[in-house]
């Protein structure tokens, strides 16, 4: 039998997805050009008797997820840049107390009010460094509306994995464009569950490392209590300012997504094999750029593209050997150079490097992405 | 001996109250043309009756809203005083700041005029629900401002999701009705005007006004204007999209709305409230909600629940006037 398929906007297929992943809560505030992912929450959830709710702002929207999450359901919640400004407190208190949740960010042009109904890629610095403090990040950009459904089941194991914010990066463009989704079947797709505790409520640590980098997280609710706070704690929970337990506590927040990059990160290359010439390239503005490709591949240029989907962490390996792969790296994005600082990093100079930016609202063209790759060759 | 600032506060000269509409249609206009709000708009019309009332010697603060986007679509805006934008989280404070600023100035004789009217012109999300804070901090603080939510019971810019006004029972695109919740908005609004009052007791001056009673209204905006401190108008402003209205019904649904006792007209002075509109008796509130496409999915045993609702209002409110049997 032919598989489930309907035209759905990428926001939709967002909500679709995060049904997929066994979300069964909700939180959120109306905000352009994401709030088609709350209205088909509000619709979708009650379905499946979970709970949708409309919170009084966007902080109180990120801080009722991480109440929910905390008594063992998968969360979401979503918005666009002047909300994401707003929940980076709650950003950091997710992080610290180490609360899975899924945080859509449907970019829009900024800083500040910006252009509510227009496109931007302007946000992939803050997804990485939007709240204080030191902390590990993990953020997805899917390119169609097919991987937005795919992405957020991604997004929400990997929540659930690691026991911490994830967020998924999506451009107005694909946030609102239709296309396609064949919905996959129950268990197509991996969808994974938080690491219940393996000990009885007298023995658990919500922090206690000696069960590895991600410990065990029990629903408040059940049996097992325990201690939640935004300071700085030991395994057990509670406040502390021993430096010893602090430096080693920060330390393992860090160490278990670094430690584990390689199983975070997805990535697509397109003809990269013999590439001369790459271009790095996500979201929306991979897709032209995948354009920019084939015109370029019939003018005799070897030219690649390279498409992180998982932005943070970022590829750094790879993109350091395509580094030395390449004479030239492109890196095309709708903000005025921030990808390209990532990709500065990993090749350390060891090819030519420039950007291409755009911040009108209006996507990027593979002509605006051919026209620096013959300038920089 | 009278400082600086007293004198300029005391130079300004007050409004004066409106007879009649002849009157109101004689005043100047400072909300014009070159704004892209729908036919039969109802926070329009309550911004232009607003600045009407106000005058030329007037600022407003239009934090994120309706009434921000579809007013600043052209490159071009309708206002004929000075207007900025805040955010949807803070135009009370903002407000602050500008009032503050003025005192400042005019005590250090930087200033020469006369201290302005300085209006938010905020909806009933960026009042009562985002807003609450920054605006009642301003009340708190009693800078000498005009508080004015227009209250549309939506978030109508977002494009019509529920907010802490928008009244149970009805639709948005956050509350659908479907078989789990068949009345689509389960939850009572907030009683934004009376809490403000009872959350601030020094306010000298708050009322609750509608764009179906403009005189009163801009009466209303008036007094505000005039009082030395915080104040506060909340005025009833229907949304022919959100509420699923002809453009030709909304000042009916606007008087309805009061008629049966749903919306109060009142004045918070001096710690006394009055009541502008007393009837013999109030209609039933099923003759509110049947003209609105929001309400059509509702049961009689929903209107019962909202009519109990408001029956209960009415008694707190301690108005003792009786309502009509369907």
């Amino acid at each position: 039998m032919a598989k489930k398929s309907a035209l759905l906007q990428g926001n939709e297929a967002c909500a679709h997805g995060a049904i997929y992943a066994g979300c069964t809560f909700f939180g959120g505030y109306p905000i352009t050009p994401s709030s088609e992912i709350a209205e088909v929450m509000s619709k979708l959830l009650p379905k499946v008797g979970g709970k949708f709710i409309q919170m009084e702002d966007e902080i109180g929207a990120m801080a009722a997820i991480i109440g929910a999450s905390l008594c063992g359901h998968k969360v979401l919640d979503a918005t666009s840049g002047p909300g994401m400004s707003l929940k980076q407190e709650l950003m950091g208190y997710a992080c610290i107390a180490e609360v899975p949740c899924v945080i859509v960010n449907v970019m829009r042009g900024g800083p500040s009010t910006g252009m509510p109904t227009g496109p931007s890629q302007s946000d992939v610095m803050q997804a990485k460094w939007g709240t204080h403090g030191d902390h590990a990040a993990i953020a997805v950009a899917p390119a169609s509306c097919q991987e937005i459904f795919s992405e957020t089941v991604r997004a929400f194991n990997l929540a659930e994995t690691y026991r911490m914010p994830v967020q998924i990066l999506v451009d107005e463009i694909i946030a609102h464009m239709r296309e396609k989704i064949v919905f996959p079947e129950p268990g197509e797709l991996e969808v994974v569950s938080r690491r219940k505790p393996e000990v009885g409520p007298d023995q658990y640590k919500p922090f206690d490392p000696s069960f590895g980098d991600v410990p065990p997280l029990a629903a408040m609710g059940s049996d097992y209590r325990f201690h939640v706070t935004g300071l700085n704690k030991a395994p057990d929970g509670f406040p502390t300012t021993k430096a010893e337990l602090v430096d080693a506590e920060e330390r393992r927040q860090i160490r278990k997504v670094n430690d584990h990059a390689a199983a975070i990160e997805k990535n697509e290359e397109y003809l990269m094999d013999d590439a001369e010439v790459a271009i790095v390239a996500f979201g929306i503005s991979s897709r032209s750029a995948r354009m920019a490709v084939d015109i370029l591949r019939g003018e005799g240029v070897k030219a690649g593209l390279f498409r992180p989907i998982t932005i943070w962490p970022f590829p750094e390996k790879r993109v350091a050997e395509i580094g030395r792969q390449v004479k030239a790296i492109v890196v095309p994005e709708m903000n005025l150079g921030q990808l390209i600082h990532a990709v500065e990093r990993s090749t350390k100079g060891s090819c030519i490097l420039d950007g291409v930016g755009r911040v009108d609202g209006e996507p990027l063209t593979p002509d605006q992405i051919m026209d620096k790759v013959k300038e920089v060759l | 001996m009278t400082t600086l600032l007293e004198e300029q506060v005391q130079a300004k000269v007050d409004l004066p109250l409106l007879a009649n509409i002849h009157q109101a249609v004689e005043l100047d206009e400072y909300y014009v043309m070159g704004h892209r709000t729908c036919a039969g708009c109802g926070p329009a019309l309550s911004y232009r009756l607003a600045c009407k009332a106000a005058g030329p010697n007037s600022i407003f603060l239009g934090p994120t809203g309706c009434m921000y986007v579809a007013n600043t679509s052209y490159l071009c805006v309708p206002w004929a005083v000075p207007w900025m934008h805040t955010q949807i989280t803070d135009a009370g404070a903002v407000v602050s700041g500008i009032s503050a600023a003025y005192e400042a100035r005019i005590r250090k004789g930087k200033y020469k005029g006369t201290f302005p009217n300085i209006y938010v012109f905020a909806g009933d999300g960026g009042s009562s629900d985002i807003g609450i804070q920054a605006a009642s901090a301003m009340m708190y603080r009693d800078h000498d401002a005009i508080f004015i939510c227009y209250d549309n019971e939506c978030y109508s810019n977002t494009g019509i999701q529920t907010s802490a006004q928008t009244p149970y029972g009805a639709w948005t695109t956050f509350t659908p009705p479907g078989p789990k919740i068949p009345e689509a908005k389960k939850l009572f609004p907030k009683d934004f005007a009376r809490g403000m009052i009872a959350l601030h007791p020094a306010m000298q001056y708050a009322a609750a006004a509608s764009i179906s009673y403009p005189v009163d209204y801009m009466n209303k905006v008036r007094k505000a204007a005039n009082i030395h401190g915080a104040a506060l108008v909340h005025v009833h402003a229907i949304c022919p999209k959100g509420w699923g209205l002809r453009a030709n019904q909304v000042l009916l649904c606007g008087k309805l709305a009061v008629e049966t006792g749903t919306f109060h007209l009142f004045e918070y002075e001096n710690g006394e409230y009055t009541y502008q509109y007393q009837p013999k008796a109030f209609k039933p509130v099923t003759e509110y909600l049947k003209i609105q496409d929001r309400f059509a999915h509702l049961k009689p045993e929903h209107h019962q629940k909202i009519q109990e609702f408001i029956n209960q209002g009415l008694k707190r409110c301690g108005i003792k006037i009786p309502v009509e049997a369907v």
